[in-house]
């Protein structure tokens, strides 16, 4: 393991199966001390993403690296310092939880063994270790994979939709749990289609959509790039919207329907000058004004925006996987 | 990484936590008690099996029939119930990317699941001779045993004959492991794998009746299962048990090598 490689270096990720590209491509860089979110909407191929790199499954073409090795080429040495599961974590139903672990701890060496008791207790899996896994609840299952990944004292953690099946609690706690490994050294690759999560945990997103990377950088940049429109009611919208389409400066004007929760209004986008003008010039024509306020966008919007619009996507290939993303999110 | 030897007792552990494992044992186990108990009940013998002449006059007769009649399908079947699961159980229980992420590779897990089959293998053989040996004992007592050229060997001698048959027959049984485990790599599905391989052993008995292909019989690896009874001739024939060993090669290697390749190249979708 050369120092200086990157816990996860993957270029030109490509992995086929017949006819459905799961994965299209995807260039992905995680550096040390990342807590890297990796976020897409259903059969995206997050899950695909993170079998080629945990060495599960064959990349039709490309290339991963962990810490500058090739799980294909240095087979269970490039997991070295590697912990992590995809989809729902697995167990032997026939043994019990701390069995299952001892299990993996012996594939483990390195002392894993000798971690099994903190391991159970950081998941709060303690007073239900002698219990069969056959018997365990989803979430419980959920924790004894984290627990297994603890196992390997992690120095690059992949984490698949972490907190799905956890109670509120177990989410808190999971992200908790993250957010401490973080400080500590870990660096994560997690991925969800939670934004929430991801911008709760994560200081690096790239948001995936049909087997592509559509979006890839800081957080900051993605709120930057969020910004936002101007909902405006008024006593008489057809005067108002005569007015808007002439006032200088104003793009993307719309009228909005009502909805259960919200009376129909106008929407535009804007910067304050020209929108403190169109006040003036509302007033002006004699519309009253019952409503003039700014929205902001939230990054839910925005992966919305990247993950369901259709011409955001220079050619998006034919592929069952974009036809699974639309029909789920349409 | 871990050694060997502690993935191969990890995956004998894991046998012994299953139902399944105690299935075939239990089988092995209980043949020679039924066979033994009707030989007190019922008076009379098996009269068209080699051996069964004798089963009341020494025990030792007892294992050799019994070899005999579990080589149709009973021993077939116990290998290939361990060997046909021990992959596709894993495919099963979407165990294997569980596994697979440690840091043990591929190839030494495979080679444990072999090594483990095998042992299960070998370990009903023994159970069901030393329950035969000791039940046939019991009800017939250890008297000098009458072979298969109408000599008769010492008790003594026979004893060892029996423990050497037990080791040849032991070498068409890892045949059928080895295909039972190839077939439990590819089909991911441990129901297929054992029937598969129980009948792979039943056609190619088959084969050895249809008019013209009687000439392929000594190269099937079911005919190997007779091999053992070069022992109990006088004097010993060692030629049927050499043959046994290099055709019972030429059916296991080819098999593990497919079963190799395909277990540490193949993609893990499941679990
Ligand atoms: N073994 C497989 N055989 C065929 N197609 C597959 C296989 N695995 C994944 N796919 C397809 O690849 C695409 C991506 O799947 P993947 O599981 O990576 O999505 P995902 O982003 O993890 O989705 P989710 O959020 O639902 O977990 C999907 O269209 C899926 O149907
Ligand atoms: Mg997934």
């Amino acid at each position: 393991m050369s120092a200086d490689a990157a816990p996860v270096h993957a270029r030109g990720l490509v992995k086929r199966y017949d006819d459905v590209t799961a994965v299209a491509g995807v260039d992905l860089t995680v550096q040390a001390g990342d807590v890297y979110g990796y976020l897409g909407p259903n059969g995206a191929g997050k899950t695909t993403v993170l079998r080629m790199l945990l060495g599960l499954i064959r990349p039709t073409a490309g290339e991963a690296r962990l810490f500058g090795r090739d799980p294909l080429v240095d087979g269970a040495r490039a997991l070295e310092g590697v912990a992590g599961f995809v989809e729902e974590p697995r167990f032997y139903p026939y043994l019990t939880g701390r069995k299952n672990l001892e299990l993996l701890a012996a594939l483990d060496g390195h002392g894993a063994q000798g971690r099994i008791g903190e391991a159970l207790d950081i998941v709060e899996m303690t007073d239900r270790q002698n219990h069969k896994v056959g018997g365990y609840s989803h979430g419980m299952r959920q924790r004894l994979g984290v627990a297994a990944a603890l196992l390997r004292k992690p120095k690059l953690l992949l984490l698949d939709e972490p907190a799905t099946g956890l109670d509120p609690a177990g989410m808190r706690d999971m992200r908790a749990l993250v957010a401490r490994l973080s400080s500590e050294g870990t660096t994560v690759l997690l991925s969800s289609h939670l934004m929430p999560e991801v911008e709760e945990l994560c200081n690096r997103v790239a948001i995936v959509r049909a087997g592509r990377i559509v979006y890839e950088g800081d957080l900051i940049s993605l709120r930057a790039r969020a910004g936002g429109h101007w909902r405006l009611r008024t006593t008489g919208d057809d005067e108002a919207l005569r007015v808007l389409r002439a006032q200088r400066g104003l793009t993307a004007v719309e009228r909005e329907a009502d909805t259960p929760s919200a009376a129909g209004a106008l929407r535009f986008e804007g910067d304050e000058a020209a929108v403190a003008a169109l006040s003036v010039a509302l007033v002006e024509s004699g519309v009253g004004l019952l409503e003039l306020t700014p929205v902001r966008a939230t990054l839910e919007d925005v992966f919305f925006t990247l993950t369901e619009d259709a011409a955001e996507e220079p050619a998006p290939p034919p592929t069952t996987a974009a036809d699974d993303a639309g029909a789920l999110a349409a | 990484m871990p050694t060997l030897r502690t993935v191969y007792a990890w995956e004998l552990r894991k046998l012994m936590a299953q139902k399944r494992t105690y299935l075939g044992l239990g089988i092995a186990v209980l043949v020679p008690l039924i066979f033994a108990i009707a030989l007190l009940l019922q008076s009379g013998q098996p009269e068209d099996v080699a051996f069964g002449r004798y089963v009341r006059q020494s025990g030792l007769a007892i294992p050799p029939v019994l070899l005999i009649f579990g080589s149709i399908w009973l021993f077939p079947l116990i290998a290939a119930l361990v060997a046909g699961d021990i992959v596709a159980a894993e495919d099963h229980n979407g165990t294997l990317k569980t596994i697979l992420t440690r840091s043990t590779d591929r190839s030494r897990i495979f080679v444990a699941k072999a090594l483990a089959a095998s042992t299960y293998a070998f370990v009903a053989l023994a159970a069901m001779g030393i329950v035969a040996l000791i039940a046939g004992v019991a009800v017939s007592g250890l008297h000098p045993l009458v072979t298969l050229s109408g000599t008769t060997v010492s008790s003594g001698r026979g004893l060892l004959l029996i423990v050497a048959s037990l080791l040849v027959y032991m070498m068409p049984l890892l045949g059928i492991v080895a295909i039972a485990l190839l077939l439990s790599v590819v089909t991911h599905n441990s129901a297929a794998a054992v029937v598969g391989a129980l009948m792979i052993s039943l056609i190619l008995q088959l084969v050895t009746i249809l008019p013209g292909l009687g000439a392929l019989q000594p190269y099937l690896l079911t005919t190997q299962f007779n091999a053992w009874q070069g022992f109990l001739r006088t004097p010993v024939d060692y030629s049927p048990v050499v043959r046994a060993a290099w055709v019972c090669t030429l059916y296991a290697v080819p098999a593990l090598g497919v079963a190799f390749t395909s277990f540490v190249r193949r993609d893990v979708t499941g679990g």
